[in-house]
């Protein structure tokens, strides 16, 4: 089974996130970059069905220089080879863009399957998976939280809201966005990381490509305002009780 | 007088020889620094993180009490991922990476004390005396056993009457008479690891002269004494072994009959640059806790990190770890690069590791006292900021506290180490291994000149580091003038002279990571300014009782203005300094360079 993995390198969760003076992105002077979690959830899904199923999991990510680093990462894990599609440091390209980049970077893979997180912990759009099984015409399930390879198909579990949870059987080829948290992570062994070194990593000048990248553009980034207000009920145990259930109904909306 | 000392004498020198900076500034592009680790041992460090984070951290409270099996069980399971065995050649089941890779391992291991002394005697001193000196036949039976944690490993060189004098040791190894078999009697006190090691390396005396054995735990006659009830590292295991005429294979001696204290002396080296990482590994975790403390707990109205006093602690907690990171890297550089690329099929590259680090000796003693002192300042610093919190046990401080304290006293204490440094400095003085006598001479004639304090363009702590350098030189001059060869007895003198040399090179040491960093450092030029402040304070401090020792009258008043003028500052406005930098670290919640 030969199946792809679509990482993204994002900026880590703790490190100090500020918005750059441009009020376009983060200031990027100290921050500390990191795989997106759900990607890592993904490669974590790939690698375990590689261990049952045997085959191959091939890495790819459309990203600057030091992006690099994560594909050694998912080398060092148990990838077995990565592509690299090197864009500027300072590209933020939309879904459209991202999906079509990989697109070409595994259009002559011929894979099984492509597994990506559901969305990125940075941008957080959740649809470069879909646009991208879209662009290839192949079959897709987003949210998925287990995967089961059938003759020649697969049976996933989709969460749903409240609790609930769908189970959809689709056709191979297929491209599956993969829930946060349903695996333990591996780590990199020491002998992992040693050993990644000598894998292959395919790069590719994402410039070199003549695609059509980055139509939309961010306009600005923002922390939200902050605002607080307190209301003070009076009046008999009972009453404010009732008063604050209807509240919490009405106006809060969280009963 | 622009230009500096080391400039006229050393020319022709190579640049990375023990004791070399006295005599040279370093340029920054020389300097090894936590900056340069390469993607390779940042990705270490990072698997060694994850793990601390979600298996040994979760586990704290159970090691702290010698829950059983919990401390070995989390031992086998690094072992798995290989953080164990970093240094050990694959051949023998381990990793096969540098002593650079095992330093970024122990520092993201060694934020707990306990935990840090069960990984350090394991694969440390447990370890590397076998790898070092062992045979092929015992690297073959032992080293898989120990990567893998199949095995656990114990040092066991100190007794209850020798310490830091270890060659007074009293455990006695005698040959059978069928010459197939060494007999071992005594006791040795303090093992780490000692209840559950299965593999000791056992010094005893063979004719009189210290010898190394490799002694199974099942070997009859070996016996574990009860576990010590000790102050702090209360989930470490310690406790006495016995050896009554425990029968050990001579396939078992460790190197040549007589040559144990060649093993347990470099062995101390690595032990003391070792000792580097795993303690700046525990200050970023005080710190941090001492950030999160004191940006929650309110008290008048404001979270306490908005006083300028908490910002002072915070601040010169950062600073002086940030000082102990920077020399524990920079001396870790110095003993890798000269150790080269190491082959292990080749039988002589452990030798190369320990020549490495015995050159680098001084450098090694210097690390193990200043980070173990920086360490016991920013756990007391720790308590402080959490007031009463602090002196309770749901507290990580209380335990940090309690479990620093250690670290002046063992791999040698810092009085042996203070008193090594300046001694093996005079040794080499005598080889004529370093240019000493020229330079000392030299400053004296320089000192007849008006003094500049400039350093040529330099910044100005870099100045200041090569001014200290110049008190370390002056002071030697004028001891020996004193006290010629009996120098030797004047300890405190010795030891004054060890710290004026530790913090010119620990402050060089900033200076070139500082430069360094360049823009990317947020707070490095301002600990680097406040660890010079602190630096030159001390140097002037104890170089004056060592003065007024060294002289008396009229000399004695003009050493002390000679002292003056060589220590002479501008001081910084570090007030200012501290609550920029303590805003900065608060803000980010963590260490920050």
């Amino acid at each position: 089974m030969k199946i792809i993995v679509s990482v993204k390198q994002v900026p880590a969760r703790d490190s100090n996130l500020r918005v750059a003076s441009g009020g376009k992105w983060l200031d990027d002077s100290d921050l500390s970059y990191e795989i997106n979690e759900p990607d890592a959830f993904a490669l974590e899904e790939a690698l375990q069905l590689k261990d049952a199923q045997g085959g191959e999991v091939v890495v790819v990510c459309a990203g600057p220089e030091r992006a690099g680093s994560t594909i050694r990462e998912a080398l060092a894990k148990g990838a077995d080879r990565g592509i690299h599609l090197v864009l500027p440091e300072d590209a933020v390209l939309d879904a459209l863009s991202t999906a079509r980049l990989l697109r070409h970077a595994v259009k002559n893979e011929a894979p099984d399957l492509i597994l990506t997180g559901l969305q990125s912990d940075d941008l957080g759009y959740g649809q470069t998976g879909v646009v991208l099984a879209e662009l290839l015409g192949y079959a897709h399930a987003t949210i998925i939280m287990q995967v089961e390879v059938l003759d020649g198909a697969l049976r996933v579990k989709r969460e749903l809201e409240d609790g609930w949870f769908q189970y959809v059987t689709l056709p191979m080829p297929a491209v599956l966005a993969i829930q946060s948290g349903i695996k333990k992570l591996r780590y990199a062994t020491l002998m992992g990381i040693k050993r990644a070194k000598m894998k292959p990593v395919e790069t590719i000048l994402a410039a070199s490509l003549g695609l059509e990248l980055g139509r939309a553009a961010i306009e600005r980034v923002y922390l939200p305002a902050r605002s607080k207000q307190s209301q003070i009920l009076t009046g008999a145990p009972e009453q404010v009780a009732a008063q604050l259930v209807e509240k919490l109904k009405f106006e809060a909306r969280v009963l | 007088m622009a230009t500096t000392i080391a400039d006229t004498t050393t020319a022709g020198r190579a640049p990375a020889q023990g004791a070399g900076f006295l005599f040279r500034a370093a340029a920054p592009e020389e300097v090894f620094t936590p900056e340069d680790l390469s993607e390779e041992q940042r990705a270490i460090a990072k698997t060694a993180d994850e793990f601390w984070q979600s298996e040994v951290a979760p586990k704290l409270e159970a090691i702290q009490h010698q829950a059983p099996g919990v401390a070995t069980a989390l031992l086998r399971r690094a072992a798995e991922l290989g953080l164990t065995s970093v240094v050990i050649p694959e051949e023998y089941g381990g990793m096969g990476l540098d002593f650079t890779s095992a330093a970024v391992v122990t520092e993201a291991l060694g934020r707990d004390g306990s935990f840090a002394a069960w990984l350090g005697a394991h694969s440390g001193i447990g370890t590397l005396p076998l790898l070092f000196f062992g045979t092929e036949d015992q690297k073959q039976r032992y080293l898989p056993k120990l990567a893998s944690g199949e095995m656990i490993a114990a040092y066991c060189l100190s007794e209850a009457h020798a310490g830091s004098d270890a060659l007074a040791a009293r455990t006695t190894a005698v040959l059978t008479e069928d010459g197939r078999h060494y007999r071992l009697n005594g006791q040795k006190m303090w093992i780490t690891n000692g209840g559950a090691a299965d593999l000791y390396t056992v010094f005893a005396k063979v004719n009189e002269k210290l010898t190394a054995f490799l002694v199974e735990r099942r070997f009859p006659g070996v016996k574990q004494g009860a576990e010590e009830k000790k102050m702090g590292i209360k989930g470490s295991s310690t406790c006495a072994i016995y050896l009554d005429n425990v029968l050990v294979p001579v396939e078992n001696r460790l190197g040549e009959p007589g040559r144990g204290h060649v093993i347990a002396f470099n062995i101390l080296n690595l032990g003391r640059l070792t000792l580097g990482p795993g303690t700046v590994g525990s200050a970023k975790a005080v710190l941090a806790a001492s950030l999160g403390y004191a940006k929650e707990r309110v008290a008048f109205g404001k979270p306490i990190a908005g006083f300028g006093l908490i910002q002072h602690k915070l601040a010169e907690m950062a600073a002086r770890t940030f000082a102990s990171e920077s020399v524990s890297y920079r001396v870790e550089g110095m003993v890798t690069k000269a150790a080269g690329e190491l082959d292990w099929r080749d039988p002589a590259a452990g030798s190369r590791v320990l020549k490495a680090a015995e050159e680098f000796a001084i450098e090694c003693s210097f690390v193990k006292v200043f980070a173990s002192e920086v360490l016991d300042y920013v756990v007391d610093e720790g308590v402080q900021i959490h007031g009463g919190y602090g002196y309770h046990q749901d507290y990580l401080v209380e335990r940090a506290y309690r479990d620093s304290r250690i670290n002046r006293i063992f791999e040698g204490t810092n009085e042996i180490n203070r008193l090594l440094a300046t001694g093996m400095l005079l040794k080499r003085a005598q080889k004529n291994q370093i240019p000493l006598l020229e330079a000392v001479k030299k400053l004296q004639a320089q000192l007849l000149d008006p003094l500049s304090t400039a350093g040529g363009g330099k910044p100005a702590e870099g100045a200041l580091a090569e001014q200290a350098k110049k008190v370390a030189l002056f002071l030697l001059g004028i001891s020996y003038m004193q006290f010629g060869p009996a120098i030797e007895q004047q300890q405190e003198v010795l030891a004054a002279i060890s710290d004026v040399m530790m913090y010119a090179f620990v402050l060089e040491s900033c200076v070139a990571r500082t430069a360094k960093l360049g823009v990317r450092g947020r707070n490095a030029a301002a600990y680097t300014t406040l660890f010079a402040h602190q630096a030159m304070n001390e140097v002037e401090r104890v170089a004056a009782e060592a003065v007024a020792v060294c002289s008396e009258g009229d000399t004695r008043r003009t050493n002390l203005a000679v002292l003056r003028k060589l220590t002479r500052r501008e001081v910084a406005d570090v007030v200012t300094l501290r609550r920029e930098a303590a805003k900065r670290l608060v803000e980010h919640g963590k260490y920050l360079v």
